[in-house]
């Protein structure tokens, strides 16, 4: 039993290390990936054609997910195995898994990939573990149900939001302490940041608005409110945010109002709308910024659309309850 | 884990439990913190709170005292509570009578409360609500009397009313297409007033009742026309049956029994509740362990509404450190009043009977097969006030 055991744990390791450092093989799959929380699966969309083509089984209910460096393969945050899932992109099989405490749901990664900040729904705290042996390095208590978590480009911050606060804790990785909470609108989930790294930006899911956050002095210099025609602000839920990589434009799912912005950076104006699914929420954007990938939690689909036209081109359905869309071209 | 002991108060006898929030005890050296009294008056001798009425967990009736819910929120709230130097210290309680709730009302004032949130019944609240300035969040009662003829100025409906519970009961059976409704109406007084409710309701979503039956819990063969399912649901035919059973007994018994294939509506079968544990969205499992794994026990509706209470209370302190009790009130009543109840919108207290508009759930105790509203019932103002009295139907006078 004990060699075994070892061996596994060797065998976990080694692919930890291949996966967190050096870029190996193929990547470039043209191929979209996104978690179904209830089918305890991704389902695999080739960009191309638009169609489901596989469904890689993972742990129990797959949410966030993201590319590890390399670009080989992704994690998934598994909530209910509480466990990381790592699937290799090339041959769309697990390659290895670790523990990430009690249901996990967002995390972000380390700028030299050896650490894994994930939000601990449940204890109400970030918990910072070791990637590939799943080593829980530091858990630091925040306000209940913790949500977003983003690093900093130095690895030195990091952000995370609490939903039943209303606040982002500001989180020193060294001393694993507070240093400051911010509060923000009610029920905050996803941030991004600006690619300078100087404004934090937060979707508040209840009050229909996101919160720019100046990272210089961990202030909200401004709220963006999100207005669909034909919509009462009660059913604007915004959740998914991203920023495309010049920084001018961002995206931000609306939720329950089933459309999703383009937002202005520069300006904070909200431009285009366009219908998507039922509760649209995770977001995500091909490497050119020329698509954007709507995951839609209520319809069970995804609606593609060109950012030039911000037009839909296709839904495809996709599994119960999508959560996270990851995009390999 | 919360740093929580409860104490079981009996009659009159009140007492108080302090709750400090763990951050704001190590800050404690820099301002002085506020400990604020919130109290939390229950039934004596609750017979639905009866130790195997729990562990059954049905569905629509209690789990327990208003304590457990208020526990959770003020452990949710930890966090911002430290940062505005604020603690929260429960003044308990217990009153079979008018004269006692009084008491404790009295008692309340004098230490100070903020607020009182309570369980008590129509009766219990009716008696006491133009005795004190304090709000009082009611957390179990659901008559629709005490929001329109009976209201009073400072009741705070957690609990929903009746009349939303029958309106998604009935928004259901107009969405399948099932409009001919036999009615089985309890042997109570409330459920006489429920039954005369519910066929206000069926009238205004164009559901028709074909029949309305009386029924008995009975064993005596000369009652058998009242007790046996099988007679109370045959000879006419019906979409579906509706039993109003606030006792709950008969009810449960009856799916599966009537004299045609048809679904049961209503206090069983499909049911309209204020929270269930299968309820799986908008961050509801996580509440829903959070308060598992602290009471050992599911979260009820009547458990949620406590929660609710607590958010509401400890929201408007955290947003106005300064509130009290004489301006608690004013501050609830406020349009941009809202909390996150974990229902997927935000809830606010309706201006005409200070009813929390929310979202309810449509169950069989196994799932979740909608909210209601349901989708298609519009309002001109907010779709939450599809169910329940709306504004031009305010028969309060108070507020």
């Amino acid at each position: 039993m004990k060699p075994a055991l070892s061996c596994l744990f060797v065998m976990l390791t080694c692919a930890a290390i291949t996966l967190f450092s050096a870029p190996v093989f193929s990547k470039d799959t043209q191929l979209a990936f996104i978690s179904s929380e209830k089918d305890h699966a991704i389902a695999v969309v080739d960009l191309k054609t638009m169609t489901v083509v596989n469904s890689i089984k993972t742990c129990k209910r797959p949410r966030h997910m993201q590319r590890l460096a390399g670009n080989t393969q992704m994690m998934v945050a598994c909530s209910d195995s509480g466990k990381a899932d790592l699937i290799d992109l090339a041959t769309q099989k697990s390659v290895g898994q670790f523990s990430l405490g009690e249901d996990p749901e967002i995390f972000d990664i380390s700028p030299d990939g050896k650490t894994i900040f994930v939000s601990n729904e449940e204890d109400g705290a970030l918990n910072i573990v070791e990637a590939g042996s799943g080593k829980l390095l530091k858990s630091v208590k925040v306000g209940k149900e913790p949500e977003g978590v983003k690093v900093t480009a130095d690895g030195k911050t990091v952000y995370v939001t609490s939903e039943v606060a209303n606040m982002v804790h500001v989180v020193d990785i060294a001393s694993g302490k507070i240093t400051k909470n911010i509060q923000v609108g009610k029920r905050p989930r996803r941030f991004a940041l600006s690619n300078d790294g100087k404004e934090l930006w937060v979707t508040n899911e209840l009050d229909a608005s996101a919160s720019i956050i100046d990272t210089a002095t961990l202030a909200v210099t401004a709220t963006l409110k999100f207005t669909v025609p034909g919509v009462r602000e009660a059913d604007i839920t915004p959740v998914g945010l991203i920023f495309s990589k010049d920084g001018k434009t961002a995206y931000v799912g609306l939720g329950r109002a089933n459309h999703v912005a383009q937002i202005d950076i520069a300006s904070r104006k909200v431009g285009k709308l366009a219908l998507v699914g039922k509760r649209a929420w995770g977001v995500a954007l091909n490497s050119k910024d020329t698509q954007l990938f709507v995951v839609n939690g209520l319809s069970d689909d995804m609606t593609v659309l060109n950012t030039s036209d911000f037009k839909p081109i296709k839904t495809i359905a996709v599994g119960r309850v999508p959560h996270t869309v990851v995009i390999d071209d | 884990m919360t740093r929580f002991n409860f104490f079981v108060c009996l009659g009159v006898a009140a007492c108080a439990l302090g709750y400090t929030p763990l951050l704001a005890a190590q800050a404690s050296n820099a301002t002085a913190i506020r400990a604020v009294t919130i109290a939390v008056l229950s039934r004596a001798d609750d017979d639905k709170l009866d130790a195997r009425k729990i562990e059954a967990a049905q569905l629509l009736m209690p789990g327990g005292a208003p304590q457990d819910g208020l526990a959770i929120a003020i452990e949710e709230a930890d966090f911002e509570l430290s940062e505005k130097k604020l603690s929260i210290k429960l003044q308990l309680g217990s009153a079979a009578t008018v004269e006692q709730a009084k008491q404790l009302i009295a008692q309340a004032e004098k230490n100070g409360a903020i607020a009182i949130v309570t369980d008590w019944p129509l009766g219990l609240i009716q008696g006491v609500a133009n005795q004190t300035k304090l709000a009082i969040l009611s957390t179990r009662d659901t008559s629709d009397s005490l929001r329109e003829a009976q209201c009073a100025a400072n009741v705070f409906h957690l609990a929903p009313s009746q009349r939303m519970q029958n309106d998604s009961v009935a928004q259901w059976l107009v969405q399948r297409k099932w409009p001919k409704v036999l009615l089985l109406a309890g042997p109570e007084a409330a459920d006489q007033a429920q039954t005369t409710a519910v066929t206000e309701t069926l009238k205004r979503y164009g559901l028709k009742a074909v029949a309305t039956r009386p029924f008995k819990l009975s064993a005596d063969p000369r009652e058998r026309d009242l007790a046996n399912p099988l007679l109370l649901t045959g000879g006419i035919d019906y979409d579906v049956v509706w039993v109003v059973d606030n006792q709950g007994d008969f009810a449960r018994q009856l799916p599966y029994r009537t004299a045609l294939a048809r679904p049961v509506v209503g206090s069983a079968g499909l049911v309209a509740e204020t929270w269930h544990r299968s309820f799986d969205r908008y961050g509801a499992p996580q509440l829903s362990r959070r308060f598992l794994r602290t009471h050992k026990r599911p979260m009820s509706g009547s458990d949620w509404a406590a929660w609710a209470a607590g958010k509401v209370v400890l929201q408007a302190l955290t947003k106005s450190p300064k509130v009290t009790g004489e301006t608690l009130k004013a501050l609830l009543a406020q349009a941009d009043f809202d909390i996150d109840g974990f229902k997927g919108t935000k809830l606010s207290f309706r201006a005409w009977d200070r009813q929390l508009r929310q979202p309810l759930l449509l169950t069989d105790g196994q799932a979740v097969l909608q909210t209601a509203p349901l989708e298609g019932f519009l309002h001109p103002t907010n779709n939450l006030d599809s169910i329940g009295a709306d504004q031009a139907e305010k028969k309060c006078k108070a507020n």
